[in-house]
């Protein structure tokens, strides 16, 4: 799918659409289209984030690609890992060790279970049956020391760790894990600048190893100082993805209206918001997601919902991006 | 008006003090950004201004006089995840009542739509959801506002919305605000003033 | 069919069962367990769905008021329980480090004993009879309701939605009425119909080992001790199908309550 890239994709999602039943009023139960046609891909040595706002869903692509949805969910598309197309059994079999996910909270480690032991478990799991204790804690060890964790945090329990350790913790068991695709997911709220820094680097190091990693975030700011591509996400799909070279002065080299709206809101630009709300996904717009905000808008932005199409070095859901 | 806390000490176990010493004064209409590294107790200077602790040493006065214990707060907080900050049993309309009848022209520089009122939380984003909390806020009696991170989970433009009614507000009702957050660039943009905590860590 | 209308048909079965067994225990007239030397011991018939008994009584009728009999005790026992929960649970979470150390070794005492135990104890202090096993259905059966509430209350009480309620000048009874007790009241539903069960087996139980409702009271505890002497002579009708009964009654409130729970967790809601 994208041009600009060498390598053959570790990750391909295409035209993912993710429904959720719900109960509508008493006993009707109907599906609300949550993520809808959203494409986006992921190379070795590569780091993709996914930008869009807190509450919109995004966070379901790394559940749908870890194969952890909930039971109600539904999801159409396709997901490749490694060219070959990705089931439920096959997602079993390569969760944790082909692909990790670094979470978005530290109530994913067990909270009961001294953090080296857990770190020397992902260890274990990624290296297969036989468990060798010894080569596992060296391993665990040499994660540890990489990310400037003491030694004596191994014997600690996650209660004790502090924001940034645990954090840390978080991606040294995504580093022993072997796994060739890294999912993280908003990894860091709640980090000053320091820590984000921190992660930030781990996770380019991840991708230096020959690792694909799709980050996935609210705060594009984070985004643009780590990612090679950024796609952005609205209302359910990805509308833009480009290089992190084109969010730059003005955002002249942007391919989709929102995505320059979103780049000038920032602090650091001009702080000027454009109104509207993004909508709801049980009450989408006609055509384009983005039509009726947009200053661009045309009659036929409300004829059909745009393609995906390919601009320049990126690809862009719009019909008037050149 | 002048909020001021002067020397406060906070811990939350015994010897082991989150804050110690620590004088802010933040005077009506100023914008204040309030910064340091994390763990350094940001967020627990803001609960106290806000009267959600108790401080164990030093006091938090307004214009002199200690703060109300119980009663309408003068000086409120906006935190940083809106989905805890709401009852998630009680539509819109109702959580956004408890502050007080809800101002009109203050939901419309929000951007509050009229049908998110009778919606329940879990059908509204994250975005729409803190314009809520913020209107909630802003009542007449608000003197001060603390925003602790307020917008950090927020996508830039509905930030940048959000950011724009708040400081229209201040500016006309002469509200104070302290503006707690990590993001220099957002500190910069709004305030005139910065206390940063580094030097109490 | 999706989960909600799968527990509204076994909401409406069990009701129906129960009405059906309440209304029948009520109206089967008297003369249907006078004693009636001509019949007794008959095996199942047309006439005696259940058989009879070694005084010629018709065992359906019986095992129906029986039944009446438990789910009263059921009834009564398991809201009075549900009660003491719900009070003491919110003193133990609103009212201080004491009083919350004071009930939660109540908690810990009243889990520590057997059930059976105490139940047998306390029905046998009060004298026993119907007031005896009200009683002691209901004191026994508390605690655990009692800690899940508790927990729950604390939690609430610490929620920033409560925590900026009061900032916004409500008072405490304010904040306890309007976000607090709404909050309770799916889990207290729940923890109703699943103690109910209990209950009624309990009841059961001690009327069956003689500590509990008296031998003239028509209760399933009752006829299953009576039906015990008859076993070894090949009267199988006489424990087996009130012994039946009452399984399917408690067996169908069990569902029903897991139903219910199921329902009221957030996180399944939707499925």
């Amino acid at each position: 799918m994208p041009t600009q890239t060498k390598s053959k994709p570790i990750l391909e999602v295409e035209e993912l659409s993710i429904s959720f039943a719900q109960y509508t009023s008493g006993l009707r139960q109907s599906s609300l289209k949550v993520i809808a046609d959203l494409s986006v891909s992921v190379c070795p040595g590569e780091i993709v984030a996914v930008v869009g706002s807190s509450g919109s869903g995004k966070s379901l692509l790394a559940h749908a690609i870890l194969g952890i949805l909930p039971g109600n969910a539904a999801i159409s598309g396709s997901i490749r890992f490694a060219g070959q197309k990705l089931t439920a059994e096959y997602q079993e079999a390569i969760r944790g060790r082909e692909i990790a996910l670094i979470p978005q909270s530290v109530n994913y480690l067990d909270p009961l279970m001294q953090v080296g032991k857990q770190v020397r478990n992902a260890a274990k799991i990624a290296r297969g049956s036989s468990p060798d204790r010894a080569a596992a804690r060296k391993i665990q060890r040499e994660a540890f020391a990489r990310y400037n964790l003491a030694p004596e945090v191994e014997r600690l329990l996650p209660f004790q760790l502090s924001g940034g350790m645990a954090r840390r913790v978080l991606v040294a068991t995504a580093l022993v894990s072997s796994a060739r695709l890294v999912i993280a997911d908003e990894p860091t709220p709640g980090l000053d600048d320091a820590a984000v820094r921190e992660t930030l680097g781990c996770f380019r190091e991840l991708a230096d190893q020959g690792r694909g990693v799709l980050l996935i975030t609210h705060d594009i700011e984070t985004a643009l100082e780590i990612a090679d591509r950024i796609a952005v996400f609205y209302a359910g799909t990805t509308v833009e993805v480009a290089p992190v070279q084109d969010f730059s002065g003005g955002g002249e080299a942007l391919r989709h209206p929102y995505t320059k709206a979103l780049w000038r809101s920032l602090p650091k630009n001009d702080f000027a918001p454009i109104p509207g709300f993004q909508p709801h996904p049980n009450a989408l717009p006609e055509g384009c997601l983005f039509q009726p905000r947009c200053p661009m808008a045309t009659p036929e932005c409300t004829a059909g919902r745009p393609e995906m199409r390919a601009v320049r070095e990126g690809m862009v859901r719009c019909i008037h991006a050149s | 008006m002048l909020l001021e806390a002067s020397e406060i000490g906070f811990r939350y176990s015994k010897n082991q003090w989150v804050l110690r010493g620590v004088s802010v004064a933040i005077r009506s209409g100023e914008v204040v950004g309030l910064i340091g590294p994390s763990g350094c107790g940001k967020t627990t200077l803001g609960r106290i201004l806000a009267g959600y602790e108790r401080p164990h040493e030093g006091s938090v006065a307004l214009d002199g006089k200690a703060l109300p214990a119980t009663g309408y707060h003068p000086v409120q907080l906006v935190f940083q995840h809106p989905e805890k900050a709401v009852n998630p049993r009680w539509r819109m309309r109702k959580t956004l009542a408890e502050g007080g009848g809800p101002d009109e022209q203050l939901l419309a520089a929000l951007g509050i739509q009229e049908e998110w009122l009778s919606r329940w939380p879990n059908e509204l984003s994250g975005g729409e959801l803190q314009r809520f909390c913020v209107a909630r806020a802003l009542r007449p009696q608000t003197r001060f506002l603390i925003a602790d991170e307020m917008t950090a989970m927020l996508d830039g433009i509905t930030q940048a919305q959000i950011w724009h009614a708040v400081l229209d507000y201040a500016r006309k009702q002469e509200m104070g605000v302290l503006v707690v957050s990590h993001e220099k660039s957002l500190i910069n943009r709004l305030c005139t003033r910065v206390v940063d905590l580094t030097q109490f860590c | 069919m999706n989960r909600r209308q799968i527990t509204l048909i076994t909401t409406f079965c069990a009701a129906i069962l129960l009405i059906g067994v309440v209304v029948g225990g009520l109206t089967l007239g008297e003369e249907r367990l006078s004693t009636n030397l001509d019949i007794r011991n008959a095996s199942p018939s047309l006439e005696h769905p259940f058989g009879t008994d070694h005084l010629g009584r018709d065992m359906l009728t019986r095992t129906l008021k029986g039944l009446t009999v438990s789910i009263g005790v059921g009834v009564i026992a398991a809201a009075a329980s549900a009660a003491i929960a719900l009070v003491l649970g919110m003193l133990a979470a609103t009212m201080g480090k004491a009083v919350d150390a004071a009930i939660s070794w109540l908690i810990d005492l009243f889990l520590g004993v057997p059930h059976l135990v105490a139940l047998i104890l306390i029905s046998f202090t009060l004298g026993g009879g119907l007031k005896g096993v009200v009683a002691g259905i209901a004191l026994t059966h508390w605690p655990s309701l009692a800690r899940i509430i508790r927990a729950e209350v604390m939690q609430l009480r610490s929620a920033e939605y409560v925590q900026i309620s009061r900032r916004l000048g409500k008072s405490r009874w304010w904040v306890a009425s309007r976000h607090i007790l709404p909050h309770l009241f799916p889990q207290l539903l729940v923890g109703l119909v699943l103690l109910f069960p209990h209950a009624i087996l309990h009841e059961a139980s001690i009327s069956f080992l003689g500590f509990g409702l008296s031998p003239h009271q028509p209760a399933i505890g009752i006829i299953l001790s009576e039906s015990m002497r008859y076993l070894t002579s090949g009267m199988w009708w006489l424990a087996f199908f009130p012994g039946i009964s009452l399984l399917i009654i408690v067996r169908a409130f069990d569902t029903l309550g897991d139903n219910l729970r199921l329902l009221t967790d957030p996180h399944r809601a939707h499925q």
